[in-house]
């Protein structure tokens, strides 16, 4: 299930343009990031794929079939949607929010309800929770829910708009690894949309970098992008021309076998093993899993 | 109390004629108002011409409107029709703001993610916006409920049995008690009218006391609003 874009324009009502001639290739199975400031045109872009949002121009296929062809209620059903603030239905308990997809396309409300209770399982809440309201839950139990109504109908994609932008800092990491642990398990094509370049990084196979219009600033492995900046605009964006990304060894403060490495700025970045005191590394190209980063 | 109980068969029976009589007026309004309402959060010009017709209609004196009617429906004068009409005329004009209110009240948001997953539109305004627009529908709804049952009584002036004869009977005879009973009937008709209404809402939306506190809100201040 790639998704591809190809030279997509969009020009809106007011003469603004959101998206201009945006190409890219989303491939399969991986966990693709789009990631920009607000205004960038990520979040017309995720909405394009969906057909929430039309192009003026270009193309967008999926599995080389051109979704401009597609009903978009039925492209809607088949594809999942997170987004921030979870947008569940107020009026539906949990369990009916996370079967709503299934429960449109006809499935029996037994089966909807039983798979639903699963889903649950899946993302981490407890099945008691299945029959409260969401205003009754915790912003992160919310953005759970929201996850795993975007699961129920087991889409291929899975569309994420910002999802974990409006949950306090604790619950948006645990929120962020359950997200890596459930793509090593379910392996969807995951499209994300942050303006967090550390949650990019985190989450991201391919981080896409946007400048305004959707102008493709670099796009790439974090590592490449850490690595090699393309321009002056991604080095201050991911913060690397405040030192932010240049860690440096403490000596002084090494305890046992560790040492504490400082950012440029000298806020303390973290820790490296170090046996006898000593920092010893080896290169080694093995493609890390998102998840292990 | 002495002449409730002479009078028993006479009160009950205008009772009866009064509660049948605002049934309708009160049904129509509120299937009338939810196309109209839905109507009007479509375009901001709709919803203008929606809510001044609503509000001129409104302006209209009663008695004017029972004599006119006959003309325009071809009635007899002192059909009781003309007075059900003349009622649901009213309950609309007031409804139409008030459903116009309750579907404004709903999220876009939550519109937005409801088409997002893949609801139709046709299936998105009964599985997402009629249910949430509910709650500030039915406050206006009793609003209207209310209304209806105590402007019935002016029927009597046109000859339309209604719990009004006991004004007008008690008056003319100078006799308190039966104004003061005509009242207490009045009063207890739009009570249950309204126990009615709310037992519905709860049995249709259990979910009310789970929806956000701005909805909630909405419901008090719609029903304020109507009735100031």
């Amino acid at each position: 299930m790639s998704i591809e874009f190809r030279s997509v324009t969009k020009r809106f009502a007011d003469e603004t343009v959101a998206v201009d001639d945006f190409s890219l290739l989303i491939p399969s199975r991986k966990t693709t990031v789009l990631v920009g400031s607000s205004g960038c045109g990520k979040t017309t872009l995720l909405r394009m794929i969906n057909r929430m949002v039309d192009p003026s121009s270009g193309v967008i296929t999926i599995d080389d079939e051109d979704i401009a062809t597609v009903e978009p209620v039925a492209l809607r059903r088949r594809i999942g949607y997170v987004m921030q603030n979870s947008g569940l239905l107020p009026h539906r308990k949990v369990v009916d929010n996370v079967a709503t997809v299934p429960l449109l396309n006809g499935v029996p409300k037994a089966e909807a309800r039983e798979r639903a209770l699963e889903l649950l399982d899946t993302v981490g809440l407890d099945r008691a929770l299945a029959d409260r309201y969401p205003s009754q839950l915790s912003g992160g139990q919310q953005q759970r829910v929201g996850v795993a109504r975007g699961l129920a109908a087991d889409p291929n994609i899975l569309l994420m708009d910002e999802p974990f932008g409006a949950v306090d800092p604790i619950v948006r990491s645990e929120l962020q690894h359950e997200l890596i642990r459930l793509q090593r398990e379910l392996g969807k094509t995951v499209v994300f949309v942050t303006h967090d370049i550390d949650e990019a990084f985190l989450l991201g196979d391919q981080v896409v970098i946007l400048e305004k219009g959707a102008k493709i600033a670099q796009q790439g492995h974090p590592r490449e992008i850490l690595a090699n900046p393309a321009t002056e605009f991604v080095a201050s964006f991911i913060g690397a021309d405040r030192g932010k990304r240049r860690l440096a060894p403490v000596a002084a403060a090494a305890t046992g076998d560790d040492v504490l490495l400082v950012d440029g700025t000298g806020y303390a970045a973290g820790v490296i093993s170090a046996p006898g005191g000593k920092l010893a590394y080896s290169i080694s190209d093995k493609t890390d899993q998102a998840g292990d980063a | 109390m002495v002449w409730l109980w002479q009078n028993l068969e006479l009160v009950l029976g205008l009772a009866l004629d009064h509660a049948r009589l605002s049934v309708a007026p009160v049904l129509v309004s509120f299937i009338a108002s939810i196309p109209l309402g839905w109507l009007a959060n479509q375009s901001r010009v709709l919803r203008t011409i929606l809510l001044t017709l609503g509000g001129v209609l409104f302006t209209i004196p009663s008695i004017a409107l029972f004599v006119t009617l006959p003309v325009i429906l071809g009635t007899r004068i002192l059909d009781e029709i003309n007075v059900v009409v003349a009622l649901s005329i009213y309950a609309v004009a007031v409804m139409v703001r008030g459903s116009a209110d309750a579907f404004a009240s709903v999220s876009k948001d939550v519109i937005g993610s409801s088409t997002a997953v893949g609801y139709s539109r046709w299936g998105r305004f009964w599985g997402v916006e009629l249910p949430l627009a509910g709650p500030v529908l039915l406050a206006s709804l009793r609003v209207v409920s209310v209304t209806t049952v105590s402007l019935l009584s002016v029927g009597s002036l046109i000859g339309v049995t209604t719990l009004g004869y006991l004004f007008l009977d008690g008056y003319q005879r100078s006799f308190p008690t039966e104004v003061v009973i005509g009242i207490a009937f009045t009063v207890i008709i739009a009570l249950i009218f309204d126990a009615v209404l709310v037992t519905i809402g709860r049995i249709l939306m259990p979910y009310t006391r789970a929806l956000p506190t701005s909805s909630r809100a909405s419901v008090t201040r719609v029903a304020a609003e109507v009735t100031s």
